[in-house]
């Protein structure tokens, strides 16, 4: 039954292209390209690491393809590798120290947190070569398969899709691994996994790098797509707190949960960007910020977590907390 | 040695008693509620605008603005316990921090949509005093002596008087306290609108020297954080001495570099220190 749904799914994913208006396509272009970086994101979160830094991963991993094209016209193909691994280097820099010395809960979250910030910082700073706060824009090659640029939507639309089912695949492998039950006995108590023999910095460790690889990777194709760049959209707490609020309003314990979250905030704030138009600036985000502290309050594990709960009381399936 | 470098020691000596003032705010919530309000430095935004609306719209006094100000943050931050922590204080505590996560997205955009995103000064033209070769303005003047009179007006709270000892009781044990009779919601309450103040007399001093705008949360929350952390969550006194290390760290970096690097600078260092010291500088 699964199975019938899922290729049905497919099917109608594969065909969306070729009917939809180029609005729409862009929308869903975005609703999954953020649907990817939120699941990479809840690949930490679901287990309690709650990162408020991810804006620092996707930052790099969009800038540093950029700026290696325009300088020194290094194809992305080449430059998205770059900018992933810069982003890894930086998650373990971060990642190592705070798990081997138990920074967890509330102090990783503020660590991270002014890690986003750095990097934001960090470009703004550098404004000569990114561009600072303006923002840049990387050389237009047209359609061009060596510099990854596609004036249509259609081809986005399918690397899109395609590292969206990947997002999924890895979530699911990570879901059903070894590792799961190790990093849930980690969030639940630390010492005691350690007693009873997982390497706590080990497992933590490599769902990080997971994480990071994957959120840069998203910003890579990000900036391929929008073709320009600019700190604050790619960088810094706005875009942190984005991501957490996304993968949680949608669902961080089910594997749609972060597509959910993503196709829910996107088609708030552009529905209220339509209804309010562009008079009332902030009236969108003002109403976002009030469904996040509701949805926190009295939905912490989102929409789906939600239904999924409601699902298995009706059935009687006892209900397992992962909170 | 240097007359600007100086200068600009002394600048960072400055600003180091007002990011001190918002990292024992910070610290008092988080000692007492195991919270933390990641929306506290727009809730001095709230207050900035406060003081801008007061002083140069309605035509009040500056003194009277700040008063009102500080009350109305302390309002601000009484709400923000009752509405959005409250229901969720038994929750996982990452909850609550993400709640307040929410919160600041709220003031941040409500902010956009009352004010606009322009940039608004006070316009008082305070005096600049010289010392030989050096200058140091008067707003910075007042906000570090200010700053440290609350500081010492908070601790003769919290030593004192009887609320001020039973805040510092249910830092030391949750449980027990309701047991001795102390009503813990009232506390948490209070300790909100204290934090909330706090904000608001910090908001004042901020008022004085920047421009409001309603993203000027992000200049100075991410360093509070910083300073919160590096003194040790809930240590009041090692978050006061983190204050000054960091302004210290952004003054010089500043005058090298530029201050976005001087960040960066401070950020690297608190790594570095995390690795030392990773429950704060003053832990054994």
């Amino acid at each position: 039954m699964n199975k019938i749904i899922g290729a049905l799914g497919l099917g109608i994913l594969c065909v969306i292209p070729f009917v939809m208006p180029v609005y729409f396509l862009h929308l869903v272009i975005q609703i999954f390209l953020w649907g990817f970086i939120y699941t990479a994101w809840s690949l930490m979160g679901r287990f309690g690491f709650v990162s408020l830094g991810h804006g620092a991963f996707m930052g790099i991993g969009a800038y540093v393809p950029a700026l290696l094209w325009n300088y020194y016209g290094l194809t992305p193909w080449i430059g998205i590798p770059i900018g992933v691994l810069l982003s890894v280097l930086l998650a373990i820099i971060i990642g190592y120290p705070c798990f081997r010395l138990k920074v967890v809960g509330h102090y990783f979250a503020l660590v991270t947190l002014a890690l986003g910030q750095v990097v934001l910082l960090f470009i703004v700073a550098e404004r000569d070569v990114t561009g600072g706060s303006l923002g840049m824009t990387q050389k237009i090659a047209g359609h061009s398969w060596y510099a990854l640029q596609f004036p249509e939507k259609t081809y986005f639309y399918g690397i899109v899709l395609v590292m969206w089912i990947m997002g999924l695949a890895i979530w699911r492998w990570i879901d059903r691994g070894v590792g799961r039950q190790a990093l849930e006995a980690i969030s639940e108590d630390e010492e005691a996994a350690s007693a009873i023999g997982i390497s706590v910095l080990h497992e933590k460790l490599r769902v990080t790098i997971i994480s990071a690889a994957l959120t840069a990777f998203g910003g890579a194709l990000f900036g391929q797509y929008l073709m320009y760049l600019n700190p604050e959209t790619v960088s810094g707490i706005a875009v942190s707190l984005q991501i957490v609020f996304a993968a949680i309003a949608g669902g961080m314990y089910s594997m749609f949960g972060p597509t959910v979250g993503s196709f829910l905030t996107l088609a708030l704030t552009e529905g209220l960007r339509v209804w309010f138009g562009t008079n009332f600036i902030g009236a969108a985000n003002t109403i976002y910020g009030i469904l996040l502290i509701l949805f926190i309050i009295f939905m912490p594990r989102g929409i789906l977590g939600f239904f999924e709960t409601l699902r298995q009381r009706r059935t009687g399936v006892a209900v397992i907390s992962t909170e | 040695m240097d007359v600007y470098l100086l200068e600009a020691m002394v600048n960072g000596l400055l600003l180091g008693g007002v990011l001190a003032l918002l990292a024992l705010g910070l610290n008092l919530i988080f000692g007492v509620i195991d919270v933390v309000w990641i929306a506290y430095a727009d809730l001095v935004m709230c207050g900035m605008y406060a003081v801008y609306w007061l002083h140069v719209y309605f035509g009040w006094p500056i003194e009277f603005a700040c008063i009102a100000a500080i009350a109305a943050v302390a309002i601000l931050g009484f709400l923000v316990h009752l509405i959005i922590i409250e229901p969720i204080l038994s929750a996982a505590p990452i909850n609550q921090l993400l709640a307040t996560g929410g919160l600041l997205f709220f003031l941040q955009s409500f902010a956009t949509l009352l004010f606009g995103t322009d940039f608004r000064n006070i316009g008082l033209r305070l005096p600049v005093i010289q010392i030989g070769n050096l200058y140091i303005s008067y707003a910075r003047l007042m906000a570090f002596a200010v700053a440290l009179a609350g500081a010492v007006a908070l601790y003769l709270f919290l030593r004192r008087t009887y609320l001020g000892t039973a805040i510092r009781a249910i830092s030391q044990d949750r449980e027990i306290m309701g047991l001795m009779g102390v009503n813990e919601r009232r506390i948490y309450l209070m300790t909100s609108a204290i934090g909330g103040a706090l904000a608001g007399l910090s908001a004042c001093l901020l008022a004085l020297q920047y421009d409001v705008h309603p993203f000027i949360g992000n200049t100075f929350g991410p360093i509070t954080f910083m300073i919160c952390v590096l003194g040790g969550l809930g240590n009041m006194i090692g978050g006061f001495f983190a204050a000054f290390i960091m302004s210290q760290i952004i003054a010089i970096g500043g005058y090298y570099a530029s201050t976005e690097l001087a960040y960066v600078l401070a950020f690297s260092f608190f790594i570095v220190l995390m690795l030392v010291r990773p429950r704060g500088i003053l832990s054994a």
